[in-house]
């Protein structure tokens, strides 16, 4: 057991009504869902007749259940079952005795309430067990005053109070209304984990069910008497804004109420780095139903001109900054020339260590070779979406998003209303992949709510959701590596760079493993909108350095695997620098397990297998994966996985991200592209847009956790990023072709 | 403006809307069944599928006028307590992560199930193609259409 102080902001332990039930209710089934056949014993169990709320987090029932706020916003990582999980662990409460709830949008209360990064359960981790050691600290307590016995001598399980020396039992509903009553502990007691019975032990997903009914849980389920349906219509190209257009034929039209512009972000508003908008001043059409407004959104005529250069205010972490976006239409085939020039150029050096000038010149053999990638659209396959009902005194939305901090003063300075009228509401988001922590389509939605004096779904189509999205950029990096007679690594250069940013990290392995190294970075501004896109910058930068290691290693005459523990083993024992970002040992652990588990050195048929690892987002991954050619196209037949995040909190449920994360990146390492034609984006819907299908998934992936007990770290991006590396490392094997420029595939056959 | 009388998860609905209206839209706007979600409008995800009697239907593309008389399903009215076979097996593997495409993909694979009660995984793999999973969870997805399919066995 452990000792900790209480440090959770003391808002969260006032009793806050408004968890009771105010602000927006959606139809939420709080029903949580285990098995199948809990479910419906579940569905029998009776509601309690009075909540007690405990903490922010957490309130018990007169009859001993539990409901349990999960903080975060839910897009399919789970954090609505492992998040609670936490606190159930602390609170000493039976897993079948919670229901949990979407947390309200409270940061006094619960802090970070952002989805991204991968950082959730880190950050959240050790609030989350101080709510529920907290409360369950409380009801001792209760059950002490009652019982007139000492705290020391209560013990808890799954729900109930014990008093050994008297006999006396009672479940937590019983002692509810005096610990609700009592201060909160100044310190209080937390697991080993060698005691966790709920944590590391695997919880259905509590929405499961809502799932598989079809229950109204997403954004764009929500609906409200009167609302109206809203869509916009965006240019037909980055570089270009709105002219004029002929609205009148189309208010004519059945069932449409009205077409206008907005203004989303006013021009001297300083914006966040999260208020990246594609278009700025769209047209708005709204109707009575979605197809209303979509035959309106085809029958709009309209006409747009390529706008001038603009500067705008960005507030950023290092203080505000001029940002400008340039004039022009953008092509994917001067985007290449343009990086092909950039990157025969010096770059700006991020890091230099030793002398690598002069190890390339003494050097026994040089591999150097250049990687690329395209852009990326996130497809969501709920396309943006959001409620919103605003009217002169209070602004209520409601809508998926990975981030309601980051909108909220936008909101405020856009509606010029105070922060307090502002309700947002977090829904389950329909994916998410980074793009929901831009939500400038909830200020849309806003503004049209006033202008329409009515509540309003605003809705993009898929082709507004692709065509017009917030991209992962596109990068391009050249390697460079100098080995030494003995075949040692004496040397390495990176220099990366991209549009509109470079996706370097200068202090990642093999940086600390090379005496001489040398990385720089560049830059070409864009007016294609890019933000976030699950593992931004990593997911090219494993991809292209993993691949290169292994034509490294294949050069140096080493078995991949062992080319890297050995740098490992020397950025453990003779680092090189002190800014080196990764726990080298954690690394090649996971390298070690992913050997062992993939049978790397004992397979008799090592077939077309690769191996990729990498460090990103705190947490370590390793993929060992095998293909086949069917009809001159791969085919995934295994993936093993081998991960370090330290404590698991639901096993099946890591595994069930980590699966996605490696069908993820195997598609786009396969498929993924958006391109650009005079700034208009290539594609628009998934009939164009490859997205891998059941017939190119993996046959069977297998994934595997570093036993430790090491505070949780994040797990829904550290698994994508080196499966490009693992992909194409094992295409090699298949094809005897390197492929450097992604996506691999197309619809011609690979020759073999 | 027409109007259409449909027979929907075995009970009758009368909807005024526009002939042309792709059933999608009036599920979900005329009469709130939200569970059948829009994914891209031009049948290419899956996410719309519905049974239009025992055949998978792609809901998006299928105007109104063209249903008829026939037999509607949606998520919502494929069991009554949430405990079909495939629901069952799709909690067992726990095969969400976002959710968003899982009623069509339950929708198709309970169709191919009752036309094939015993798919080998090939036959697994071409039923389910036209289904997108952002997410990828494909992989549970096979799982828990085998389960369903030993179930039943």
């Amino acid at each position: 057991m452990t000792r900790i102080k209480t440090t959770l902001g003391r808002r969260a332990f006032i009793k806050n009504t408004s968890l009771a039930g105010g602000g927006l209710v959606l139809g939420f089934s709080w029903l949580n869902a285990c098995k199948p056949e809990q479910a419906k014993t579940m569905a029998v169990l009776e509601m309690p007749e009075e909540w007690f709320e405990i903490n922010a987090y957490l309130k018990i029932g007169d009859n001993g259940l539990a409901t349990i706020f999960s903080p975060n916003p839910e897009f399919g990582q789970n954090v609505i079952t492992s998040m609670p999980m936490i606190v159930a662990e602390e609170l000493g409460i039976a897993w079948e005795k919670v229901l949990v709830e979407q947390a309200p949008f409270h940061v006094e209360n619960y802090g970070r309430q952002f989805t991204g990064g991968s950082q959730g359960i880190r950050r959240a981790w050790e609030g989350l067990r101080m709510a529920g050691a907290s409360a369950r600290h409380m009801l001792r307590q209760a059950a002490a005053n009652a019982w007139a016995v000492s705290m020391d001598e209560i013990t808890t399980q799954g729900g109930m109070l014990h008093h050994a020396g008297s006999g006396k039992s009672a479940h937590y509903g019983e002692m509810a209304a005096a610990a609700a009553q009592l201060e909160v502990p100044e310190e209080i007691e937390l697991k080993t984990p060698a005691d966790f019975n709920i944590i590391g032990h695997s919880k259905k997903n509590v929405r499961g069910h809502d799932i598989v009914t079809g229950k109204p849980i997403f954004g764009v389920d929500y609906t409200r008497e009167g609302m109206l349906i809203a869509m916009p219509v965006f240019p037909p190209a980055f570089g270009m804004t709105f002219k004029s257009m002929d609205a009148e034929a189309v208010k004519a039209m059945p069932g449409i109420r009205d077409v206008f512009t907005i203004e989303t972000l006013e021009p001297d508003y300083q914006r966040s780095m999260f208020d990246t908008t594609t278009f700025e001043q769209p047209i708005i059409i709204v109707g009575e139903t979605t197809w209303a407004v979509m035959q309106a959104k085809k029958a709009l005529h309209a006409q747009w001109e390529p706008f001038e250069a603009r500067t705008h205010t960005v507030a950023g972490w290092g203080g505000a900054q001029e940002v400008t976006i340039p004039a022009g239409l953008e092509n994917t085939r001067t985007h290449r020339e343009q990086m092909e020039a950039m990157d025969a150029k010096p770059g700006k050096v991020a890091r230099k260590d030793g002398d690598p000038e002069t190890a390339f010149k003494n050097a026994a053999k040089v591999v150097e070779r250049t990687y690329s990638c395209p852009f990326l659209a996130h497809n969501c396959m709920e396309p943006m979406n959001f409620f919103a009902h605003v009217t002169e005194e209070k602004a209520e939305l409601a809508g998926p998003l990975q981030a309601p901090e980051f909108i909220e003063n936008t909101l405020a300075a856009r509606l010029g209303m105070p922060k307090e009228n502002i309700d947002i509401h977090m829904t389950r988001m329909g994916g998410g992949f980074g793009r929901r922590a831009y939500s400038t389509h909830a200020v849309e939605a806003a503004l049209v709510s006033r202008k329409m004096n009515a509540p309003v779904r605003l809705m993009y189509s898929r082709e507004d959701d692709m065509g017009f999205g917030i991209y992962r950029p596109s990068y391009f990096a050249r390697f460079k590596a100098a080995l030494d007679a003995d075949n040692n690594l004496v040397g390495y250069t990176v220099k990366a760079g991209g549009i509109p940013e470079s996706p370097l990290f200068a202090n990642r392995f093999p940086a600390g493993a090379v005496d001489h190294y040398l990385a720089e970075e560049w830059d070409i501004p864009s007016n294609i909108t890019i933000g976030a896109f699950r593992a931004p910058r990593s997911n090219f930068m494993a991809g292209a350095e993993q691949s290169f290691l292994d034509e490294v290693a294949e050069t140096a005459g080493k078995d991949p695997i062992a080319f890297r523990l050995e740098l490992l083993e020397k950025a453990k024992t003779q680092p090189v620098g002190e800014t080196n970002d990764y726990d080298p040992e954690r690394y090649a652990g996971v390298l070690e397990l992913v050997r062992e588990k993939s049978g790397w050195d004992t397979l008799q048929n090592k077939g077309n297998r690769g191996v990729s690892a990498y460090f990103c987002h705190n947490s370590y991954a390793a993929h060992v994966l095998e293909l086949s050619m069917e009809n001159g196209k791969p085919r995934v037949e295994k993936v093993t996985c081998a991960l370090d995040c330290g404590i698991v909190i639901n096993p099946d449920a890591a595994v069930n991200m980590a699966e996605g994360a490696i069908v993820d990146g195997v598609g786009n390492t396969m498929f993924g592209e958006m391109t650009f034609t005079d700034g208009r984006p290539d594609k628009r819907n998934f009939d164009t847009y490859r997205m891998i299908r059941m017939t190119e998934a993996p046959r069977d992936i297998q994934v595997h956790f570093v036993q430790n007990e090491i505070a949780p770290t994040g797990l829904g991006e550290p698994p994508f990023p080196p499966i490009f590396g693992a992909f194409a490392n094992a295409l090699y094997k298949a094809t005897g072709q390197r492929q450097y420029h992604q996506p691999f595939v197309t619809e011609r056959p690979l020759k073999t | 403006m027409a109007q259409f009388t449909l027979n929907i998860n075995g009970s009758s609905h009368t909807v005024e809307a526009d002939p042309s209206t792709p059933l999608l839209w009036v599920l979900r706007d005329h009469l709130n069944l939200v569970g059948t979600k829009y994914g891209c409008g031009i049948a290419q995800c899956g996410s719309c599928t519905v049974h239009l009697g025992d055949v998978a239907t792609r809901s998006c593309m299928l105007p109104v006028a063209s249903v008829g008389n026939q037999e509607v399903t949606t998520i919502e009215g494929l069991s009554e307590a949430g405990d079909h076979p495939v629901q069952e097996a799709w909690l067992e593997e726990d095969v969400p992560q976002c959710g968003y495409c899982q009623a069509g993909q339950i929708m198709t694979a309970a169709a191919l199930l009752k036309q094939n009660p015993n798919p080998s995984d090939a036959e697994i793999e071409m039923a389910m193609n036209g289904n997108i999973c952002r997410c990828g969870t494909y992989v549970r997805i096979k799982k828990a259409i085998r389960r369903a399919a030993d179930a039943n066995a």
